[in-house]
């Protein structure tokens, strides 16, 4: 199972970086899809299969779903692909990239002297999840159901077309 | 699994979050914008399952299942205001809407 794990967390990165360079939206939806997919899988490595089915079940297949609707809605054309690239001036980001390259050789430095805890090798099932989960955690769940409310219930009233902007429309093709 | 520590994890997790920082940083077109705080929010998942993974509790998988909730409000708000952005502005750069008026 390491070789699983190093091997997803590897694509994960390298998709990862691939969603924060691509001019185009839908070539970073796709790479973003395949490097949820690698999280999945070091999920499913880590011993917490119901996460790995919820991350593909949610993550790649809802949320991307409504990234994918949006983009069609866009409907941006090829002038925002060049703006994109054009923005994309490696003299904009080379510096601030060497500096949190910098950052991150600490980071792995620093992680790495402490040695010793490795993951545990039992599987949590999702039978102890959803004890845990509709027991302890049973107000976190009423709190995450208000969250959903409050987010339909925002996501209803501003994508809703007044009649203002709806005849500003008309006016100006 | 008995053999990769946690912190390889920690560190898996910490990577991808600063990638989705620096997407958030260098990209102006607010789809992308969005799409790097996913990539954030997915990170701190992980790191909470990595964590769960640990001491092979149930309870990082529940705090996943929390920020998946979050991430799923986050992005129906967040795509509605981009409709409603790109209505008003035409454009889905973020620099146009430098300020705050209506």
């Amino acid at each position: 199972m390491d070789v699983v794990f190093y091997l997803s967390g590897a694509v994960a990165i390298v998709s990862t970086l691939m969603v924060i360079t691509r001019s185009n939206a839908v070539h970073a939806l796709l790479y973003l899809i395949v490097s949820l997919f690698a999280v999945a899988l070091i999920f499913f490595a880590l011993g917490a299969p119901f996460a790995a089915a919820l991350e593909v079940i949610i993550y790649a297949g809802a949320i991307m779903v409504l990234f994918i609707f949006v983009i069609m809605m866009l409907n941006l054309g090829i002038q925002t692909q060049t703006q994109e690239r054009e923005w994309l001036n490696p003299k904009a980001w080379i510096g601030p990239a060497i500096l949190s390259a910098a950052l991150v050789c600490e980071l792995i430095y620093a992680l790495t002297l402490h040695k010793g805890a490795v993951f545990a090798a039992v599987e949590v099932t999702p039978k102890a999840v959803g004890i845990a989960l509709f027991g302890p955690y049973l107000l976190g769940v009423e709190l995450a159901s208000l969250l959903l409310l409050a987010g339909l219930v925002g996501t209803y009233h501003l994508g809703r077309r007044d009649e203002r902007s709806a005849a500003r429309e008309g006016d100006a093709p | 699994m008995a053999s990769v520590p946690m912190e390889h994890g920690l560190l898996l997790a910490g990577i991808l979050f600063g990638l989705g920082f620096l997407g958030v940083l260098v990209r102006r077109n607010i789809v992308f914008m969005l799409m790097c705080v996913e990539i954030m929010l997915n990170a701190a998942a992980l790191a909470f399952v990595a964590a769960g993974s640990r001491w092979a509790q149930p309870d990082g998988q529940v705090m996943f299942i929390f920020i998946l909730t979050v991430a799923a409000a986050e992005v129906a708000v967040g795509l509605a205001l981009v409709l409603q952005f790109y209505r008003g502005f035409r454009t889905v750069d973020m620099d146009a809407a430098d300020r705050m008026r209506g």
